[in-house]
């Protein structure tokens, strides 16, 4: 009776330990792992490769300039040989993870009858009028022609110009190396009108480390995409001064051919506002040697924040602002001059601030007060006041002079403000910009990601980061081949996409719990079902050693 | 004082001190969480956030963070409900450098063992001072008799005492604040924290932080224009037809509230049951097997 007894419970006892064995390999293999799925981060995949392959990327900033040659410009037998391309390449020297090489790629060509004929006129301005736009020249190309050593298209010192759209000239020699002399020559003048190191250098300031802050490298707007460009005026007396001006007419006539010809960068919005009883925080100082009041440099500074916030800039557009403000000085305080480090006025009367607009001082003419009784009224003169804030906002915008050749005719710019080669440098350098800080963004998000664990990236988070990955490389691409609109179009959208994905509000790490508290939240959950499961665990780890010492002691 | 930790005014007993004005971000007492400061300070808020409350800062500016209520070691309290840890504020200062979003960072805490919350920090250019060190308490000024609470604490006050001589125009640098405080003022230790900081601190100013002095240049140049004389007559004309010809106003729809008075109950989604109602459910399933056995079960239990 006890041998059937036995077996059954030997049987029990063997159905027992399996169904122990059984649970803890469920919990093992099924449960272990599922935990640790359900409790990780969700991170879509992303391309980190190729965000690390962006850091050595090769820029590689292709101008095409057309050359051409008119008759008596070069040896017959050079003539000869034309058409051909030449093309000049070097490396930027700039202490920057990209590197960037410079490729002018000239095409020689022979000067067709109508150009000809334009270049033998009597002076360039008529020459240049002769040119006028057949058809628009691609931003970032130029032409340059080359005229006989003798002509007199130019005054006799000068060996070039320099014009407003996109066109040069430059003298011809007759001489056995004329290819390569005038080659140099073109080289130089093509470089003043589109790439130079200062350019790219105030490019990348931000990216650069600081070995020297020159002010140049430091005024210019960081690349956006759009602006918002706000003239006031600051009347802080209107009990003496009923100033009158107008806004809307001289935006119209200056302001917005200027924003029209750099439609290319950016979406620009205008608008104006008077501001009454609005006071600069700092108090001139007067002088009697000229019997007006004055402000100091040192004092300039102080100036900006006391007024900024009543100007309603929070109000505005998401874009970054440029503050223009016309300050016409109080009765008491007229006239009020600005002064520079040395003492003396400042001849425009205004100063500028980077990244944020600039200030005019309007005094009222003092013959205005002869006889009539306050307020007097005003009619601020907008054709100075336009003059000098539009020289500031060329200066905001990093449109700085260009570094001449030597004995070169210069024709300022035309009257919307601004010459075509101007715009082509700011592309160029906002090319250069975007594409430097997209990828600074990107590699700075994989760089988080690998530092700060509990970051989620979702699906639409990573679709944006493979759309910038591929903007950066068709604008690189582009800048190749030397369509200088569509990358610029190509390395906007790259810094769209990137700081989208770095900026999106579900990128918030998750809080961080110090160990003691996760302990704290999981023992409760998992010991009372770990326990029995270990228990049975090692009592069938001891039988069984029980059971395998039992045949040595037997033998 | 967690609540207001983002406006830039603190009361004392004495009649009102006045801080420089330096700009604010304003907050109301709502919107002050742990999650909308992380959002303000990374940058990752909605796009439909207005500009005045988002940090609109760049590569070159210098940022002041100041926070004081109770806290810690290694955590402040805010609004009663929430903390937020040394670790989370290192990991945001991280964030902000990486994108560039401040070119300097100031931070003072004052809290209890405020030290501990600037001992994790990593990024670079930061400095930070705090009013005690890790086990020690930072104590408030003397109560106010009207109120009969305390209104401050006595590093702010002290601190406070020391920036109203400074002026904009003033050369006081970072080694002076330091001193701000000591032990027999304070009770507790201030410490200081300048090893992330790249220039030397007796050669910042104090008003780089508080003073926002900004950088200006005087223009030296114009471009030339020419004055149009001809189209002015025509726009002064139009402007003022522009008046007469004005149509009368129209108004968009007021709130149709009768609608939304007798609006239906939506109908809420549905999700499966949560942890505690499963957790109950195998409790009770267990215990019906271990009353009606399933024999091999009791090897387990």
């Amino acid at each position: 009776m006890a041998a059937p007894g036995a077996a059954a419970t030997d049987l029990e006892v063997v159905r027992g330990k399996r169904a122990a064995l059984f649970f803890a390999a469920v919990v093992i293999v099924l449960g272990l792992p599922l935990w640790w799925k359900t409790t990780e981060t969700y991170r879509a995949p992303l391309p980190y490769s190729q965000i690390s392959g962006l850091n050595s990327l090769q820029l590689r900033l292709m101008v095409p300039v057309t050359v051409v040659f008119t008759q008596e410009s070069v040896p017959l037998d050079d003539q000869e040989k034309l058409p051909f391309t030449v093309v000049h390449e070097r490396e930027i020297p700039l202490k920057y993870k990209l590197k960037i090489k410079c490729r002018f790629q000239k095409a020689y060509r022979r000067a067709l009858d109508h150009e000809e004929e334009a270049l033998s006129l009597g002076s360039i301005q008529e020459a240049e009028t002769m040119f006028a736009e057949p058809s628009e020249q691609a931003e970032g190309s130029l032409t340059v022609y080359v005229i006989s050593e003798h002509s007199s298209l130019l005054p006799q010192d000068m060996m070039s110009y320099i014009g407003p759209k996109r066109m040069a000239v430059v003298r011809g020699i007759m001489h056995r190396e004329a290819f390569n002399i005038i080659g140099r020559r073109v080289i130089q003048v093509a470089q003043a009108m589109s790439l130079t190191e200062d350019v790219l250098a105030a490019a990348l300031a931000d990216h650069l480390p600081e070995d020297k802050w020159s002010s140049d490298k430091r005024r210019p707007l960081k690349s956006s995409l759009g602006y918002e460009i706000t003239f006031s005026l600051l009347n802080p007396d209107p009990k003496s001064h009923d100033v009158h001006w107008d806004i809307e007419g001289a935006v119209r006539r200056y302001v917005q051919p200027f924003l029209n010809a750099l439609r290319a960068v950016g979406n620009f919005s205008v608008d104006s506002q008077i501001l009454y009883y609005a006071v600069l925080g700092v108090n001139p100082r007067f002088d009697p040697a000229s019997s007006s009041y004055y402000l100091a440099a040192h004092s300039l500074p102080h100036v900006i924040n006391p007024v900024e916030s009543r100007l309603g800039s929070s109000a505005a557009s998401l874009y970054p602002v440029l503050n223009f403000l016309l300050y016409v000085p109080e009765l008491a305080h007229s006239p009020l001059y600005i002064q520079d480090k040395d003492g003396a006025p400042v001849a425009t009367n205004a100063f500028h601030s980077p990244r944020w607009g600039g200030i005019m001082v309007y005094n009222v003419d003092p013959k205005a007060y002869n006889g009539s009784e306050l307020p007097v009224r005003v009619k601020v003169d907008m054709v100075r006041v336009m003059e000098v804030f539009l020289a500031q906002l060329r200066l905001l915008f990093g449109i700085a002079q260009p570094q001449l050749p030597p004995k070169c005719l210069f024709s300022g710019p035309k009257s919307e403000g601004i010459m075509s080669w101007e715009l082509d440098r700011l592309l160029w350098a906002r090319s250069v910009e975007n594409l430097a800080t997209a990828t600074t963004t990107l590699t700075s998000l994989a760089q988080l990601l690998g530092k700060i664990s509990n970051i989620v990236i979702k699906d639409d988070v990573a679709s944006e980061v493979y759309r910038a990955v591929a903007a950066v490389q068709k604008a690189a691409e582009e800048l190749a081949s030397g369509h200088l609109a569509s990358a610029f179009v190509a390395s906007q959208e790259a810094v769209t996409s990137s700081e989208r994905a770095f900026f999106d509000p579900s990128l918030l790490h998750l809080l961080y719990f110090p160990d003691d508290q996760k302990f704290a939240i999981y023992i409760p959950l998992f010991l009372p079902m770990a326990v029995p499961i270990l228990l049975s665990l090692f009592k069938i780890f001891l039988e069984t050693r029980k059971s395998w010492k039992k045949p040595e002691k037997i033998d | 004082m967690a609540d207001t930790c983002f406006l830039g005014q603190g009361f004392s007993t004495l009649v009102g001190l006045l801080l420089l004005p330096f700009g604010s971000l304003a907050a109301s007492q709502i919107e002050v969480t742990v999650e909308n400061f992380l959002r303000v300070l990374t940058g990752r808020i909605p796009s439909s956030t207005p500009r005045s409350k988002r940090l609109l800062s760049d590569d070159r500016s210098n940022i002041l963070i100041y926070m004081t209520g109770h806290g810690g070691n290694g955590f402040l309290k805010f609004q009663d409900s929430e903390e937020i840890t040394n670790i989370e504020l290192a990991d945001a200062f991280e964030q902000m450098w990486q994108k560039r979003r401040y070119n300097e960072l100031l931070f003072i805490i004052d809290t209890c063992q405020g030290a501990s919350m600037y001992e994790r920090f990593y990024s670079p250019n930061i400095m930070a001072l705090a009013s005690s060190q890790v086990g020690e308490d930072s104590l408030s000024h003397q109560p106010d008799p009207a109120i009969g609470v305390h209104l401050m604490d006595r590093y702010t006050f002290y601190v406070l005492e020391f920036l109203e001589e400074i002026n904009p125009a003033s050369q006081t640098n970072m080694n002076d604040l330091f001193q701000v405080c000591p032990k027999s003022l304070c009770v507790s230790t201030p410490g200081h924290r300048t090893d992330l900081f790249q220039r030397d601190p007796k050669n910042v100013l104090i008003t780089d932080f508080f003073g926002s002095v900004r950088k200006v240049e005087i223009t030296t140049e114009t471009i030339s224009l020419q004055p149009d004389s001809g189209i002015m007559e025509s726009s002064y004309k139009k402007d003022l037809m522009d008046e007469e010809l004005m149509e009368p106003l129209k108004y968009a729809e007021q709130l149709p509230v009768a609608q939304i008075i007798h609006q239906k109950p939506k109908l809420k989604d549905w999700h499966p049951p949560g942890g505690f109602i499963l957790g109950l459910w195998a409790l009770i399933i267990m215990v019906f097997f271990k009353t009606y056995g399933i024999k091999h079960m009791k090897f387990i239990f």
